[in-house]
């Protein structure tokens, strides 16, 4: 006790309890949001878009209506299709944690089933982009590198940055990177324009251009890191920083050594 | 005598007698150089620049500066068939296909970056000592004309791969200079041989960065290390360095091997960088062209804050007689800088205006001691930080949340607010730090140590400073304010006597400090 | 205060003690045979190892072997030829103090008004008051002396003329995917969709550079509700969908970033954000005018095509520019 006291005089102790209780604060809400993931559903299975109006119900009629007709503060899903569901529940973005910016990249909160559930119920609403199947995914054989590089810096890179490593939107949104996304995803992302993100129909950027954006983009992710650190692939900025704390830091390091008198 | 000496001396005896070098180099190797890490900074940058033209050498020996299309058929897959400018593909096969090729473009390329750093560095050392004072003015202009060169090569520099992210700042460039009234839109399709992008730019800027510029580079760098060497070095304040000597380590053979070591040194922490740190990975970026950016486009450091300012620009534009002005370009690219490089190359003439002051100094100041100058400097740190944080606001909102929107507001605001407070807080900063050299002269140094007086009470040991410690706290000058009086003796008004209240006032808040102890004060002290 | 004069001299180790000269001595002779030894790997990595050989390294990730092994044989080979010498100066050379004495750069008086009466005896040789010819004529040939380089600049490039004005957008032109070059159909595009595109090119017609950078042209297609326009720019655009120049009216970067719920347009470069719904109009950031709007339609096919050229100059302003 006596030992701790002395801690408690400490110059670090008012930061050090800070952080501790910010620790602790952050650790009880994620578990707190997890339980209510997990809470399990049995109920008659009638049919898979029975099911997935079930959970639907259950999950997502709250914001987005319960015909899924959309509300205040959710869009409607009519005609979004099974591709639209399948992305923002299968990347976890869906059900959305807060409201403030945008739906962020997370842990799923249905299983595959259920998800597939979901977008059979919102695909028998009206017709809207299907899931791209495996075969039709075959990027390695029907995509090319290169080309997807061309697509790539004409319609992604804006946003995505040079090396799909995302980048600022306006008031706090932003493209999230694009690594190790799959590639299911991906294409489900291009054909249904999710939240900022636009559309690029099949028509303007075909399937066959749309598999070899992936083959970039997975190319990118799979590069070494020819030339050393890469320090994010974002530009000149982190350079500029290690130039100075790295570099000019060394050398005031060595100067200094350099000039004190040795014993 | 060994023959090693024998052919020595006779090496030697056949240069002086054709030239009649001896008296020379011996009085040259005579000079003193003091010794201090912050003297280091200039050397940096004079290596840093021998390595830009070693490893700049070796890069041209591949590099085709041209812009004619060709298409890549060289190793790297995912630019396999892709049409690009010359200048492009054989930066590629320099980083790919020639053995240590990309070591040599990222050691120019780090060497660039810490030529640039180290000139800001260096100036910073000069600036806040007041090393920049009679007779040094020249050095000092010198100095900001290489730093401005720096700029120019930079750029230039980081251009010539004709990547997507040097080509989008080379549309910058042009968007600068074409809003130049009158004439800019002529300048620009000149340079750049037609409409932009045109067909010569590449090869005209080549020319000027491996030949015009480093040759400029080369003939200021060589007068400003000579009137170094001729006006000897300045030294910090401290016992035995008056303003009539310099002491120090003589060039032979202490100075020599520190300086030629450091020169390894330097060239080995660039090369250390450069074997495990990436800069400029070109072929991610991509072959330029107009159609395409990439998000997060941002100059090399040294440009950053201009970027910065020219994004927190005011949205203002003059639409006048069919012409159009903006000043959105003008104000942040042109304008603000030219004032604040001016304001600088004449900053050494200003100061000795206000502080009236024409005799040489050799001594250094301690910035503590010239608030008012220390003040001035951190205050346009602030500004130039400002503006840098600004160019690179949406890699900051990316990597911590933020809104580059947000970012531009505190930036719009902040170029504003927060150098003023920082001057004010650095000359408080400094004011308190004179206390406590004072208190440290006049009560020495505290021990921690506890004794218990006849009376009670605790009283903690001070330890006395030694003399020499004393002697560099006090060593300083306080010179008063000017007087500047409005009237003459007969209460006649002056001639330019607005100029003289501004310049009496000026010299007021410069000659602010606390009153320096002097032996009569130590005296007083012993007496109690 | 009383200068005390310099703080008494202490000696190092190696000056007072053997042993430790001896050692201070081995230090630097393995520094330096630590250099020579990393430039024996830099030879090794050059000579020896492929260029496609790569090792997983923990926070650097994937890297070249080669790459590697040639830049730390190097670096390292520098920093300990450096460090050996900087450490045998230390340790071993002399470290005495020296002082020098300055002298005082004012030259004497006697030098000064010996230089001032030269400068002054050759002027009045000269005579050049009482020769205004010659004077004037030279004023008159060094006035003209500096032009003529000046002059052979010119031919560095054409002169700007209407190019910055023009566009290869004419009545008619049809609009096509970049890269790709197809044409579209306004049907190919859903609501919240956007297309980078760029003017047909009649037949064997090669795309320069400086085409694309004025002739890049941004689709998007919202819902026509949603249009806050005035009766001219709406008749400018087609079903929901309009076209805009993809370069910034601020310095020329593409305008590509289009966020499709808040139907926002912002610039990579700059930050100027753009409001589609209302004809690109600036909402943020240093741009001062909204991006040209291009007038469009569909042909009888079906295909979307200009249906004038730009009515402005597209790109950054410049001093002729127009913008009233």
């Amino acid at each position: 006790m006596k030992r701790l006291s002395r801690y408690r005089r400490h110059r670090a102790a008012g930061p050090f309890l800070l952080v501790v209780a910010l620790l602790a604060i952050g650790t009880t809400f994620n578990v707190a949001s997890a339980t209510v993931a997990q809470s399990p559903n049995s109920f008659a299975r009638t049919s898979a878009i029975e099911e997935g109006r079930q959970i639907f119900l259950k999950g997502c009629s709250s914001c987005h209506g319960l015909n899924a007709e959309g509300g205040a503060i959710a869009p409607s899903l009519i005609g979004v299709g099974a591709a639209s569901v399948d992305f923002q529940v299968g990347t976890g973005r869906m059900p959305m944690a807060d409201m403030s910016t945008q739906a962020m990249r997370k842990a799923p909160v249905y299983n595959a089933e259920e998800t597939a559930a979901l977008a059979a119920y919102v695909a028998s609403l009206a017709p809207g982009p299907a899931i791209p199947t495996d075969a039709v995914l075959n990027y390695e054989r029907d995509g090319s590198t290169a080309e997807g590089g061309e697509l790539f810096r004409n319609n992604c890179a804006m946003c995505h940055n040079f090396a799909g490593q995302g980048g600022a939107l306006t008031q706090g949104k932003y493209a999230p990177t694009l690594m190790g996304v799959e590639p299911k995803y991906i294409y489900e992302a291009l054909i249904t324009g999710p939240q900022s993100m636009p559309v690029f129909s099949d028509k303007t950027i075909t399937p066959a251009e749309k598999l070899s954006l992936i083959k970039w983009i997975k190319s990118a992710e799979n590069e070494p890191n020819l030339g050393g650190a890469t320090m994010g692939r974002i530009g000149p900025v982190t350079e500029g920083l290690l130039a100075w704390v790295l570099g000019i830091g060394l050398l005031i390091g060595i100067a200094v050594w350099l000039t004190t008198k040795a014993r | 005598m060994t023959t090693a000496e024998k052919r020595l001396g006779n090496a030697a005896n056949f240069v002086d007698e054709r030239i009649g070098a001896a008296g020379w180099v011996k009085k040259s190797l005579n000079k003193v150089f003091p010794d201090h890490w912050s003297f280091m900074l200039g050397e940096v940058c004079m290596y840093s620049f021998v390595i830009l033209l070693l490893s700049g050498t070796f890069l041209t020996l591949w590099f085709d500066p041209s812009q004619r299309d060709v298409i890549y058929e060289g190793v790297y897959e995912p630019l396999k068939g892709i049409k690009m400018s010359a200048a492009y593909a054989s930066t590629l096969d320099i980083s790919f296909e020639v053995r240590g090729g990309l070591l040599m473009r990222q050691i120019h390329h780090w060497a660039a970056n810490i030529f640039m750093a180290a000139i800001v560095a260096h100036l910073l050392r000069v600036f806040f000592t007041g090393a920049f004072r009679k007779p040094r003015e020249f050095n000092w202009i010198l100095g900001i004309l290489l730093l401005t060169l720096g700029f120019v090569e930079g750029l230039f520099g980081y251009s010539l791969p004709d990547d997507l992210l040097s080509g989008t700042g080379l549309r910058i460039t042009s968007a600068i200079i074409q809003a130049i009234p009158l004439v800019g839109t002529y300048i620009s399709f000149f340079l750049f041989g037609g409409a932009f992008p045109g067909v010569g730019f590449l090869p005209r800027i080549f020319t000027l960065h491996v030949l015009l510029i480093p040759g400029a580079f080369l003939a200021v760098i060589t007068i400003h290390v000579m009137l170094v060497w001729y006006q000897k070095h300045t030294q910090f304040p401290g016992p035995g360095r008056t303003e009539k000597n310099v002491v120090g380590h003589p060039i032979l053979p202490v100075y020599m091997a520190k300086a030629g070591g450091f020169f390894f040194i330097v060239f080995g922490v660039i090369a250390f960088l450069s074997a495990v740190a990436s800069i400029n990975p070109i072929w991610l970026y991509g072959p330029y062209t107009p159609g395409q950016i990439s998000a997060g486009s941002q100059p090399d450091w040294y440009m950053g804050w201009l970027d910065g300012l020219v994004r927190m620009a005011p949205p203002w534009e003059t639409h006048a007689f069919g012409h159009t002005v903006s000043w959105n370009i003008l104000i942040p690219a042109l304008i603000v800088p030219g004032i604040l490089f001016t304001g600088m190359a004449f900053y050494p003439f200003i100061e000795s205006w206000i502080t009236g002051d024409k005799r040489e100094h050799h001594l250094l100041d301690r910035p503590r001691n010239v608030p008012n100058r220390t003040a001035l400097g951190v205050m346009s740190i602030t500004f130039v930080i400002v503006a840098l944080i600004n160019g690179g606001n949406d890699i900051l909102a990316t990597n911590f949340h933020l809104s580059i929107n947000q970012i531009m507001w505190f930036s719009r605001i902040g170029i504003f607010v927060l150098p003023p407070l920082a001057f004010v807080i650095t000359k408080r900063l400094c004011l308190s730090l004179q206390r406590a050299d004072r208190d440290l002269v006049l009560h020495g140094l505290e021990t921690g140590r506890l004794v218990r007086m006849p009376s009670g009470e605790f009283v903690e040991i001070h330890e006395p400073i030694s003399p020499q410690k004393r002697f560099v706290l006090t060593s300083h000058e306080q010179a008063p304010a000017l007087e500047l009086s409005a009237t003459d003796a007969r209460g006649v008004k002056r001639p330019g006597a607005i100029k003289n209240k501004v310049r009496a006032r000026l010299s007021k808040a410069h000659a602010v400090g606390l009153p320096k102890v002097t032996s009569e004060d130590l005296k007083e002290i012993e007496h109690h | 205060m009383q200068d005390p004069g310099p703080a008494p001299h202490v000696m190092r180790n190696a000056d007072i003690d053997p042993k430790a000269e001896k050692r201070a001595e081995q230090q630097v002779a393995i520094l330096f045979g630590l250099s020579g030894v990393s430039s024996l790997l830099l030879i090794y990595s050059y000579v020896f190892i492929a260029s496609d050989v790569f090792v997983f390294i923990p926070v650097m990730g994937s890297q070249n072997v080669q790459q590697l092994g040639l830049g730390l044989g190097m670096s390292f080979s520098l920093l300990f030829l450096g460090l050996g010498a900087i450490h045998w100066a230390k340790k071993l050379m002399p470290e005495t103090e020296v002082i020098n004495h300055r002298h005082e750069f004012r030259s004497s008086d006697e030098d000064r008004d010996e230089l001032v009466k030269t400068v002054k005896h050759a002027a009045a040789e000269v005579k050049l008051g009482r020769r205004s010819l010659i004077k004037r004529s030279l004023g008159f040939s060094l006035g003209l002396f500096a032009l003529p380089p000046v002059l052979l600049l010119r031919d560095l490039g054409p002169l700007p003329k209407k190019q910055l004005e023009t566009t290869n957008w004419k009545a008619g032109t049809r609009l096509v995917t970049d890269p790709g070059n197809r044409p579209i159909l306004a049907s190919d595009l859903e609501v919240g969709a956007v297309v980078q595109t760029l003017p047909e090119m009649p037949d064997e017609t090669e795309r320069l550079l400086s085409d694309i950078a004025k002739d890049p042209v941004l689709l998007i297609r919202i819902r026509a509700e949603e249009f806050q326009l005035s009766p001219e720019k709406l008749a400018m655009t087609h079903d929901g969908i309009i076209a805009f120049s993809k370069i910034c009216s601020h310095m020329g970067c593409a305008v590509a970033l289009y966020e499709q719920t808040t139907k926002h347009l912002l610039c990579p470069c700059h930050q100027s954000t753009f409001d589609v719904t209302r004809g690109a109009k600036v909402i943020f950031g240093p741009a001062a005018r909204p991006l040209p709007q291009l007038d469009i339609t569909v042909d009888e096919e079906g295909y979307l095509i200009a249906r004038a050229p730009f009515n402005e100059s597209v790109g950054p302003s410049y001093w002729e520019r127009n913008s009233q």
